[in-house]
């Protein structure tokens, strides 16, 4: 299996290993994610947030989203799946999907890490993978 | 602010109208609007107007006459009718009109909103990962907002429940049927904790608005409440919005919060001094935070305000006396403007069952992406 990044530049590493590239500012140390473009890149430095955070917030997705979303399914056969904040102190609140094999296990204020999900097959059949969020079990002793 | 009233309201009802376009929907509400100020078109000064998904709005002139008038589209989103508004008070308080028809309509697809990652400056990957959708960001707002201020889910279904029951009081709604508070609770969920039933559907309607200066309204003897504030404003640095992939750690006020103050300041009015309000209800946690933002409680008191029935008709706060947006559904463009000429019937008494007695002045507050919001406040000002 060949799997590909859903975007360059978005994310390194592959599972517990992953980290998100974001942009801290020259002049007041801000964050931003996505990394601003164009002109206003060079007022920014790459740095890279994770490994772990919080929950802040989360909710399941229950319908198959429309275009542009290219995940795997049909609206006959569409698996729910979680999506959510994580808050990285002192860095960044972001948004991305939950990897989770019971929603009812999702809290606000779970220990979190970065990860990576297969969410769709390319036109070759190699998955193509985007981060994701995780419940840190090691942290929360759950498993 | 220099007195503007709202001397014509009309409005084609909202919901599904086979065979009838957004633009003739526009049409019929422009006419009605008309009608009920008593005045032709021929005698109107400018239009501001628009649609998010039905075409431009000066589509409309060739209908209704081409009298050479300047007739402004505006895009803005959920804010366009808002922005209409705004804009219509600013052409008459400049001194240049005194006589405009603000117009908002829409005819939208069936289903969500599909949003394009690139016109709103977002990454592709953003939309291709299921990430771009209103109903999540509603759903996650809502969510910390229960865990924060201790609101149920019960509190969430009754705010649908008030809705449909007060949509089957407003000729324009679409929802024409009332549900009970366990259908709504038991009906499948869309974007957890929100179910079926919490959620509004993109719609169809039209609504029409004359303003006029308070000179001619009284040169040609006409009345109608006056426009104390009418604010809009955009997202700032802190705030959760519609389609955010990062949010700042240290949190701030929401675009509702600063349109709603800006409004209060104008108006010299605070919130214990309105009879009925018309807020942003996407769904029916929207309807509960906006109360706090727009300053009407506290985090959390409407636990206990919603279940003492206080926002309902009868109640110390009326709130969506025609149902709201779960009731009337949000074809966009027109939906803010739905807000104001709810509030137009409820000031001059002709909202019929669902009138609020004695009501003197109406609030409206409607919100949408990607973090835009207006707030409109009326008084009766009708001798």
């Amino acid at each position: 299996m060949n799997a590909s990044p859903v975007a360059e530049n978005l994310f390194t590493g592959r599972n517990e290993s992953t980290r998100l590239l974001a942009a801290r500012s020259r002049l007041d140390n801000t964050y931003r994610f996505p990394p601003p473009a164009g002109a206003d890149a060079a007022l920014y430095e790459a740095v890279e947030l994770g490994p772990s955070g919080t929950l802040w917030s989360f909710t399941i997705q229950r319908f198959r989203p429309k275009l542009p979303y290219n995940g795997r399914g049909t609206d006959d056969n569409f698996v729910p799946f979680a999506v959510g904040y994580v808050e990285f102190p002192q860095q960044l609140i972001i948004e991305g999907r939950i990897v989770v094999q019971d929603f009812r296990m999702l809290k606000i204020g779970l220990a979190m890490v970065l990860t990576t999900e297969a969410y769709r097959d390319d036109d070759h059949g190699n998955p193509v993978l985007t981060y994701a969020f995780a419940i840190d079990h090691g942290k929360d002793g759950l498993t | 602010m220099k007195p503007v009233h709202i001397v014509g309201a009309g409005i084609h009802r909202f919901g599904r109208t086979e065979g009838v376009s957004g633009l003739e929907q526009g049409v019929f509400a422009l006419r009605q609007a008309l009608t009920d100020a008593g005045v032709e078109w021929r005698d109107i000064q400018f239009a501001y107007g628009g649609s998010v998904s039905a075409g431009s709005a000066d589509a409309m002139l060739p209908r209704m006459g081409l009298t050479g008038i300047p007739f402004v589209n505006v895009s803005n989103g959920c804010a366009t009718g808002g922005s209409s508004l705004l804009a219509g008070c600013a052409a008459i308080q400049s001194g240049q009109f005194d006589l405009g028809v603000v117009v908002g309509f829409d005819k939208h697809d069936r289903g969500a909103f599909n949003a394009d990652p690139r016109q709103l400056g977002l990454p592709a990957w953003y939309g291709e990962t299921g990430l771009m959708l209103t109903t999540q960001f509603f759903a996650m707002k809502i969510m910390r907002y229960m865990n924060l201020y201790g609101i149920t889910q019960t509190t969430l279904g009754r705010v649908a429940e008030k809705a449909f029951a007060n949509g089957t009081l407003a000729p324009h709604s679409w929802r024409k049927s009332p549900v009970d508070l366990a259908t709504i609770l038991d009906s499948p969920p869309v974007s957890d904790p929100l179910t079926k039933y919490m959620f509004c559907s993109p719609g169809e309607g039209g609504v029409a608005l004359v303003i006029a200066s308070e000179r001619k309204m009284r040169e040609l003897g006409l009345d109608g409440p006056c426009i104390r504030a009418a604010t809009m404003r955009t997202r700032p640095v802190g705030s959760f919005e519609v389609f955010a992939p990062a949010l700042e750690v240290v949190r701030g006020a929401s675009a509702t919060a600063l349109a709603s103050q800006a409004a209060w300041e104008i108006a010299g009015l605070g919130p214990q001094d309105v009879d009925v309000a018309q807020l942003q209800d996407t769904e029916s946690g929207a309807e509960i935070m906006h109360m706090a933002e727009n300053g009407f409680c506290a985090d959390g008191e409407q636990e206990s305000l919603i279940a003492a029935g206080e926002t309902r008709i009868g109640g110390r706060l009326p709130i969506n006396t025609d149902g709201g947006c779960l009731a009337c559904g949000e074809p966009i463009g027109a939906s803010g403007l739905r807000q104001i000429y709810e509030n137009v019937e409820q000031l001059r008494g002709r909202a019929g069952a669902r009138q609020v007695s004695g009501a003197r002045i109406g609030y409206s507050q409607v919100y949408g992406a990607p973090g835009v919001s207006a707030c409109v406040i009326l008084e009766n000002a009708i001798a």
